[in-house]
């Protein structure tokens, strides 16, 4: 390209230089239009600004908002927002600050040095930062500090709304626990207003739920005098209060479970069949939530971690396990409906069972002889099941636990739910790149092998076999609710899908499922009751291979111990209620499990003949909330 | 390359000594906003401002060195690359304070949107260089500048980057108007850039909205957007007439500036120098920019006018909104002061843009 050097253009633009005059114009202007501004700012205001710059007297009150309370499905309390006091010191207002917080540590009996720590330890952060000396103080601190005011400079209380769990550890693991905001998470959130210092929920519902009951925090800009007390408000925003949730949960039902898993490691899942509605779930053993509430300590919070019993964990959700017996009324349905299985036809059991040139053995050493499939059941042969599960194939066996939940996620709204495991032809190929062989599927036919499930994926399988096939989504939260009663959000049952069973499926089934409880030699008799017929089904979940034989439980090492199962519904005849019970290291479900499914059951049935007069306790509640 | 004789005794040493009287106003205010009385020192960004102007220097030099006819050469290459930078800030730009604006270099990060200003006035420079049509450009003779305009506005929004993006439209609709638009084609910009203002509100981040809200109603975030601009005029107010003296702010010392050493450091400097100092800076800047104005209207050409005056457009702008928004009468968009603020990118880019001016200054008076 040739460069322009036009001779025609050497008086340059005539044009430019006429336009130019009217951008002297502009620029006087806009001079002008800044200094009159400025004028106005430094001349005019300059006194009143200089005055709030003397003393930096405009400070933020941020209030967050009060969080929601969380109700059980009759409207009792189960998380309560109390009201708690933080000592607070901007060091700032303080001439001097470290005498303030020696006068300070004698007024309050405590040591001053560790007062003088936190001053050092966030000696690098702004001086008009508030620093927190001590997080739901006592009483006597708070008297102690308003009746001393005038010679604490810079030392403030703080009320906010602190999270109450009112039964502590009963629902720990579903209600979870809030903490302090981690700095990653602050990163991902700031732009929803979340700031240093505040607290989110961490776990379980308070997490999964933060959204819903978080409410919005308000604040004040305040204009405060030298000794940091509030002259005027100059701006406020006044703060929401989070929803209120009510729980499918049943806090007394809750109570029963907890109680009965006192002592023991294991969890009971208890579900509405007809509605996937999730009335109770423990899980052992627990934490109490207050504790992070009132700010756990390093220590504390150490040891949960460290613990080797996993209270931290949530074992409905997050807990996968062999469904060992249990996962026989899988093995049966399958192998009716794909037409393996002859009801009526008997096999003989001599206590083994020989696949190529391996042997399977039956929990019981001398074998249940000549057997049926009810029998199979009730007495939960092995040999039985060893025999069906290859001929039905683990691909069949798979479609058939798939189409009732189990090797996928419930879809639980609570966090971090685990999925289990269903393996099948294609999966192990995937996985470790070698074909299925076929003793494999013998372990599966009695829950063993590569299978794994969840307590709450157990539960739900229950719930579709007592209702006939509907699998529902497991609910924990039935409706959201604002502060003055309007319904925000409710929450209906929510099909997954619907099985399609034959009706002499279903029929054998329940019939066999009853007499595991009824039937003189049933592995269920334990959950016997006089209250109510129960149906259920035990199993012993294999944490280690027995390669040498049958040996006591007693005398197994406590983490090789088996889990125990049982896995139940009630009543026999139109079933309201599932359960599942799952004691880690506990034996056999039909001594360490069975008892405890029967006292929750029971529980249930005495719940749903209680007096109205619990409504009480939810009056008092709204009373709070107002 | 030869250099001709003349052309040295014809250097423009007003904008060069104006140019570094406002770096070293920026240096020293810089040291100041980062001023820690405990520590007695200022940590280590005034002086990286100095090596920012050696860079700044060299950028000025180049500019300098070849006769600014070559411009027209360089011109669309030069958009070409700026374009290809803006997406590659998209692609592995390093993000900061919530917005994605820079190329890390290692030693150096790059805002490639401070050299996108540049862009456009080159290339609207030679756009525009032949005569005019008789009554002015119609909106279809000039599809081709928003073409290529248009690509660097938006990809500087999603950075984002709002005020890089106003001062990139609004300096390439003043080229426009000098450059010969007609009115009324200007009012139909005018027109259809009010009605996609919803359209364009949309694609806001909720932080840049609540700025504009927030300058509209200032109760409406007292806590958040709201208490910057208060403080802001706290310690610009707080300077009255003669100010606080250099080093004896009190405001900036707390930290409650977001940008207290770049897009806020006007507040800064009126709080230690007062009114009169305020003044003198913005009698500083009107001189510049007057001088330069001048020196458009005596330009040998009208490709040298329009290089000049879209190099001052920028500046100007640059004063405007930046003085406007810290004293509150203007919403919070992140545009530096020129040549004060801190930043590497921008002081090379304004020192790369007084080169310019030089050049078509010296060489007026060759043939």
């Amino acid at each position: 390209m040739v460069v322009r050097t036009d001779i025609n253009k050497q008086d340059g633009a005539p044009e430019l230089r006429v336009r130019a005059r009217l951008l002297y114009v502009i620029l006087i202007l806009a001079l002008l239009g800044l200094t009159t501004r400025l004028a106005f700012l430094q001349i005019i205001q300059g006194e009143r600004y200089t005055f709030l710059s003397e003393n930096n007297r405009v400070r933020i009150k941020r209030i967050p908002g009060t969080r929601g309370m969380v109700l059980d499905r009759q409207g009792q309390l189960l998380i309560d927002s109390r009201p708690s006091f933080d000592l607070l010191f901007v060091p700032e207002d303080s001439e001097e600050p470290e005498k303030t917080l020696r006068l300070l540590a004698r007024y309050l009996g405590r040591d001053d040095q560790e007062l003088l720590t936190v001053l050092e330890e966030n000696k690098k952060r702004p001086a008009f930062e508030e620093l927190v000396l001590g997080r739901d103080v006592d009483w006597s601190t708070v008297v102690a500090v308003e009746a001393h005011q005038l010679d604490l400079p810079g030392v403030t209380l703080r009320t906010r709304p602190r999270r109450s769990y009112v039964q502590g550890p009963v629902s720990a693991h579903v209600l979870g626990y809030m903490g302090e905001i981690g700095l990653r998470q602050l990163k991902v959130l700031k732009d929803q207003g979340y700031v240093v210092g505040d607290e989110i929920g961490q776990y379980g519902l308070e997490r999964r739920w933060e959204e819903i009951l978080r409410g919005q925090s308000g604040g004040q800009q305040v204009e405060v005098d030298a000794l940091g007390r509030r002259v005027r408000v100059l701006h406020e925003v006044p703060d929401v209060p989070g929803y209120t949730v009510h729980l499918t949960l049943d806090r007394e039902l809750q109570e029963t479970a907890f109680e009965a898993l006192n002592g023991k490691e294991g969890t009971i899942v208890a579900l509405d069949v007809n509605s996937g509605a999730i009335l109770a779930m423990v899980s052992t053993p627990a934490f109490d939530p207050n504790v992070f509430a009132r700010g756990i300590k390093a220590e504390e919070w150490r040891d949960l971690v460290k613990d080797r019993l996993r209270p931290l964990s949530n074992r409905a959700t997050q807990g996968q396990y062999p469904p060992g017996s249990t996962f026989k009324i899988i093995m049966t349905i399958a192998g009716l409906e794909e037409g393996v299985l002859q009801p009526e036809a008997r096999i003989f059991d001599p206590g083994y069972y020989y696949f190529g040139n391996r042997a399977f053995r039956d929990w019981k050493k001398e074998g249940h002889g000549s057997v049926d499939l009810h029998k199979a059941i009730v007495q939960s042969c092995d040999v039985y099941f060893y025999q069906l599960g290859p001929r039905i194939g683990v691909d069949r066996i798979a479609k058939w636990a798939r189409a009732f939940g189990l090797g996928e996620k419930s879809g639980v709204a609570l966090d971090d739910e685990r999925s289990g495991t269903v393996p099948d032809s294609d999966w192990k190929r995937k996985k470790y790149r070698q074909p299925w062989y076929p003793g494999e599927t013998v372990s599966i036919s009695i829950g063993q092998g590569y299978l794994t499930v969840t307590p709450l994926q157990l539960a739900n399988m229950m719930a579709a076999v007592a209702n006939g096939g509907t699998l529902y989504r497991p609910r924990i939260v039935s409706k959201v609710e604002s502060v003055d009663g309007a319904t925000v959000r409710e929450y209906g049952p929510e099909k997954i899908r619907t099985i399609e069973l034959k009706p002499t499926t279903l029929e054998r089934i329940h019939e066999a499922l009853a007499d595991v409880v009824k039937e003189a030699g049933g592995t269920g008799g334990a959950a016997r009751s006089t209250l109510v017929e129960i149906a259920g089904k035990t199993g012993t979940a294999q944490v280690v291979e027995m390669k040498g034989g049958y040996v006591k439980t007693e005398q197994l090492a406590y983490f090789n111990r088996d889990h125990a199962w049982f896995v139940s519904y009630a009543p026999v005849q139109n079933p309201q209620i599932a359960v599942v019970v799952l004691v880690e290291h506990g034996g056999h479900g039909g001594d360490a499990a069975a008892p405890l499914a029967k006292k929750v059951i029971e529980k249930y049935i005495a719940l749903q003949n209680r007096p109205a007069g619990t409504q009480q306790v939810r009056a008092e509640g709204e009373n709070r909330a107002n | 390359m030869q250099i001709d004789r003349r052309l040295i005794s014809h250097f423009d040493w007003t904008l060069f000594l104006l140019s570094l009287i406002f770096v070293f106003i920026g240096v020293m205010t810089i040291y100041s906003a980062n001023y820690n009385i405990t520590e007695g020192h200022a940590g280590g960004l005034p002086s990286r401002q100095l090596i920012w102007l050696g860079f700044g220097l060299i950028a000025m030099l180049t500019a300098i060195a070849f006769d600014y006819h070559h411009i027209d050469r360089i011109a669309y290459p030069f958009y070409g690359i700026v374009l290809l930078l803006l997406i590659l800030v998209l692609v592995i730009g390093h993000s900061g304070g919530g917005s994605q604006r820079w190329i890390n270099l290692g030693f150096f990060r790059l805002q490639p949107s401070e050299p996108a200003k540049i862009a456009i006035v080159l290339m609207m420079a030679k756009y525009l260089q032949d005569d005019e049509p008789p009554r002015g450009y119609r909106l279809r003779d000039i599809w081709l500048p928003f073409a290529l305009v248009g690509p660097l506005v938006v990809l500087t929004l999603v950075q984002p980057d709002l005020g890089t993006a106003i001062i990139l439209g609004i300096v390439f609709l003043s080229m426009l108007l000098i450059g010969g638009l007609r009115l009324r084609s200007f009012l139909y910009l005018v027109g259809a850039g009010l009605a996609l203002l919803p359209v364009g509100w949309h694609f806001l981040k909720s932080y840049q909205r609540a700025r504009i809200l927030t300058f509209l109603d200032p109760d409406r975030d007292p806590l958040g957007a709201g208490y910057h601009v208060i403080q802001s005029k706290i310690a610009i107010g707080s300077g009255r007439l003669f100010g606080k003296g250099y080093l004896h702010g009190t405001q900036n010392r707390l930290d409650f500036l977001p940008a207290q050493h770049t897009d806020f450091i006007f507040a800064v400097f009126s709080e230690e120098w007062g009114f009169v100092g305020c003044l003198v800076l913005l009698l500083l800047y009107v001189i510049m920019i007057a001088y330069c104005l001048r020196l458009m209207q005596r330009a040998k050409d009208r490709f040298g006018g329009l290089l000049v005056f879209g190099m001052v457009a920028i500046f100007f702008w640059h004063v405007v909104i930046n003085v406007a928004m810290v004293s509150g009468i203007m919403p919070v968009v992140g545009v530096p002061l020129p040549m004060v603020s801190y930043g590497g990118s921008a002081l090379a880019s304004m020192m790369f843009a007084i080169g310019v001016m030089i050049n078509v200054s010296m060489r007026r008076y060759i043939f």
